[in-house]
């Protein structure tokens, strides 16, 4: 009993994780309809900016944290008037390929600037740890647990009520008209990036401070397994990236503490299996077809 | 027309410039004997290669500044192999392109094995500091200054069982490593025979970050400690999750926990208080040439050896004893690196040399006979457990 709930909480830990890269995955394909591959790498550059202003140069640990987000949303920024803006009426094909050279180079010059060494990061977010029907779970995990819910619901919120975030939704549904509506599309979608990556930044300082490492593959495992998060749960559905991130670290925690021995290693094939039969049965994913839930 | 000229001009150009460079070549190895060695400078095995290659040099511009070995000076020249097969292979040959006439590598088990078939070829000496794997030496020209994987896991088992006094064990190893399965499969052997339990008996393929599954089962089981036959990197991410799980079991390890510290600094460090691992060398010992080769590494490195460090240092002056037993002058620094393997590779089961690992003698198959140590991370350091 003990065991079966230790390994929920595993799953739900590493789900909120997904779930917290999902949803970056999911409102930029929501608004703008692009995949945005290079979202995990944004994540493993903010975790290295954690290296950097908190196991290097040492500064207070809100002011790294901030400085990590900024970062992050400037990369973002960076990212989209360099790669994508000029790509706005280009094939969905040509920008496809761009993110993925946008990752391929975010990964490289991690390599160029901190070699292929791990880094290894000085624990910063200092929270006890609490039992849970007699399960210790570490104060992180809760910290994590909340922030994605906090950052969920704030989403939802926004797109619903701000007017940007309704200019947004306008956007999604039809560019044209956005803009004959006076929306200036351009920004929107700008906009749109410059969240998501400030959403990856946010999602890099839990990374660190749950798992204190990262290496310049980390974005890239985690962004896969997080697009599947996405595209499980039915991508551009906010609810959606919430659910499928936590069906998927779930399933990968069940089957690498339930399957027999020596089968543990392919959890992570486990987890896609269970994507593909999903997609099958629902190709729009879990939550896909409920287009008023559609960002 | 005129552009097919210059093209033409143009690459005869480069053609003799890298003629008079090759020639270059040559002629600054004269008197010289070149080792070559390669092993990971870069990746998850990075700070033992760099530990070898360190080591390795210090003990070079010993024999170097002493005037040579019978007039002999040593070249030494290092390639990166990430730890990996297909890499090795490369540097492998770029060495023997380069003029290498002994062979001090490969690091990691491996890259080692995967060399087995070109070592044999060039029928070269070779001596591997930290190769442990069995496999990683059955070429007749192959020997090793650390223990083999079967001697470690073995010693290990009974070290626990015996010392300690543990009977359930948790393990946790790295599936995807022939060094990491090799110790596991002897642990897990000798650990059985002697009437121990496992509690735990998990693994982790090469590409895993997130080991809660494993540590969850850990945490479930009755187990007294948790035995990890795995590299330093991996054990560092694995403590910290541990950590966050409150798995408090005694952590204990083999060679490849060695350098952990170099991970885990600041408050991590705490992490790993108490570790054992089974090593040949440790910094804090008191004789004296243990205490001149740390002095004088930390003094050029500004970082405490570890034992691979000392282990390249050994290989060394292996090498130096055999050259010394087979009498070899000058003259011999021109023979070729099969010429030069004849006449070292028969006099290596006649040496005996007082290394910083201990004094050793090798067999025939090519493992050292020495006797071992096992540390304990202690405030921070790596100390000899009593």
């Amino acid at each position: 009993m003990q065991q079966l709930v230790m390994t929920l909480i595993d799953g739900i830990n590493l789900g909120s994780v997904y779930a917290l890269v999902a949803l970056g995955y999911t409102m930029v394909y929501g608004i703008a309809k692009m995949l945005n591959f290079a979202h995990g790498d944004i994540i493993m550059v903010g975790a290295y900016t954690i290296v950097v202003f908190i196991s290097r140069l040492a500064i207070s640990v809100p002011l790294a944290m901030f400085l990590c987000v900024a970062f992050c949303a400037g990369l973002g920024f960076v990212v989209e008037k360099l790669a994508y803006k000029p790509l706005r009426h280009a094939t969905p094909l040509s920008v496809l390929i761009t993110a993925i050279g946008v990752s391929y180079l975010l990964q490289n010059l991690a390599l160029l600037f901190f070699g292929t060494n791990r880094q290894f990061i000085v624990k910063f977010i200092n929270v006890g740890s609490f039992d849970l029907f007699g399960v210790s779970v570490s104060g992180i995990s809760v910290i994590i647990w909340v922030t994605t819910i906090v950052i969920m619901l704030g989403l939802y919120i926004f797109i619903k009520k701000t007017l940007l975030g309704r200019a947004m939704l306008a956007v999604s549904e039809d560019k044209g008209t956005a803009q004959l509506m006076g929306i200036n599309v351009n920004r929107t979608i700008s906009i749109t990036f410059i969240i998501g990556s400030a959403l990856a930044g946010i999602a890099s300082i839990l990374y660190s401070a749950k798992y204190l490492n990262v290496d310049p593959y980390t974005g890239s495992l985690f962004g896969i397994k997080a697009f599947a998060a996405a595209v499980f749960g039915g991508i551009g559905s906010i609810p959606g990236a919430m659910i499928g991130g936590l069906m998927i670290g779930l399933i990968e925690a069940l089957t690498a503490s339930y399957l027999p021995f020596n089968l543990n290693a392919a959890s992570d094939g486990f987890a896609f299996v269970i994507l593909i039969i999903m997609l099958v049965l629902k190709p729009t994913g879990l939550l896909g077809k409920n287009y008023t839930e559609k960002v | 027309m005129k552009m097919a000229k210059r093209l033409l001009a143009l690459t005869f150009a480069l053609l003799f410039l890298a003629v008079g460079f090759a020639g270059c070549k040559k002629n600054d190895t004269a008197d010289q004997l070149v080792i070559g060695g390669t092993g990971p400078l870069t990746g998850e095995a990075s700070t033992y290669g760099t530990s070898v290659k360190r080591g390795a040099q210090i003990a070079i511009d010993e024999i170097n500044e002493a005037g040579g070995i019978n007039g002999i000076k040593l070249k030494f020249i290092f390639e990166d192999d990430e730890a990996d097969g297909t890499k090795a292979k490369a540097a492998f040959e770029k060495l023997m392109d380069n003029g290498m006439q002994i062979f001090m590598g490969t690091v990691t088990s491996g890259a080692g094995v995967a060399l087995n078939d070109a070592i044999k070829n060039e029928g070269l000496l070779h001596v591997t500091p930290s190769a442990s794997q069995i496999e990683a030496i059955i070429s007749p020209n192959s020997f090793r200054i650390c223990f083999n994987d079967v001697d470690q896991g073995k010693a290990m088992a009974e070290y626990i069982y015996e010392k300690l006094g543990f009977t359930k064990a948790a393990i946790l190893y790295n599936q995807d490593d022939s060094y990491s399965s090799g110790l596991y499969e002897a642990f897990k052997a000798r650990w059985n025979e002697l009437g121990g339990t496992i509690s735990a008996d998990t693994s982790f393929p090469k590409s895993a970050t997130d080991f809660n599954a494993q540590l969850t089962k850990i945490a479930g089981s009755d187990a007294e400690f948790l035995f990890m036959p795995i590299y330093a990197e991996k054990a560092a991410q694995i403590v910290i999750a541990a950590n966050s799980k409150n798995i408090n079991l005694p952590v204990i390890g083999c060679d490849g926990l060695d350098g952990i510290l170099n991970y885990l600094q600041g408050d991590n460090a705490k992490l790993v208080e108490g570790l054992i691992y089974y090593t040949p060398f440790i910094a804090s010992d008191p004789s004296e040439n243990v205490k001149t080769f740390v002095a004088k590494y930390k003094d050029k490195y500004n970082i405490e050896p570890d034992q691979f460090a000392a282990d390249a240092y050994d290989a060394i002056y292996v090498i130096k004893a055999a050259i010394e037993k087979a009498g070899l002058t000058v003259e011999d620094t021109k023979l070729t690196a099969k010429a030069l393997g004849e006449k070292l590779v028969p006099v290596m089961t006649q040496i005996e040399v007082d290394g910083l690992t201990g004094k050793m003698t090798f067999s025939e198959s090519g493992e050292p006979t020495k006797s071992a140590k096992v540390a304990e991370i202690k405030d921070g350091k790596y100390v000899a457990k009593e």
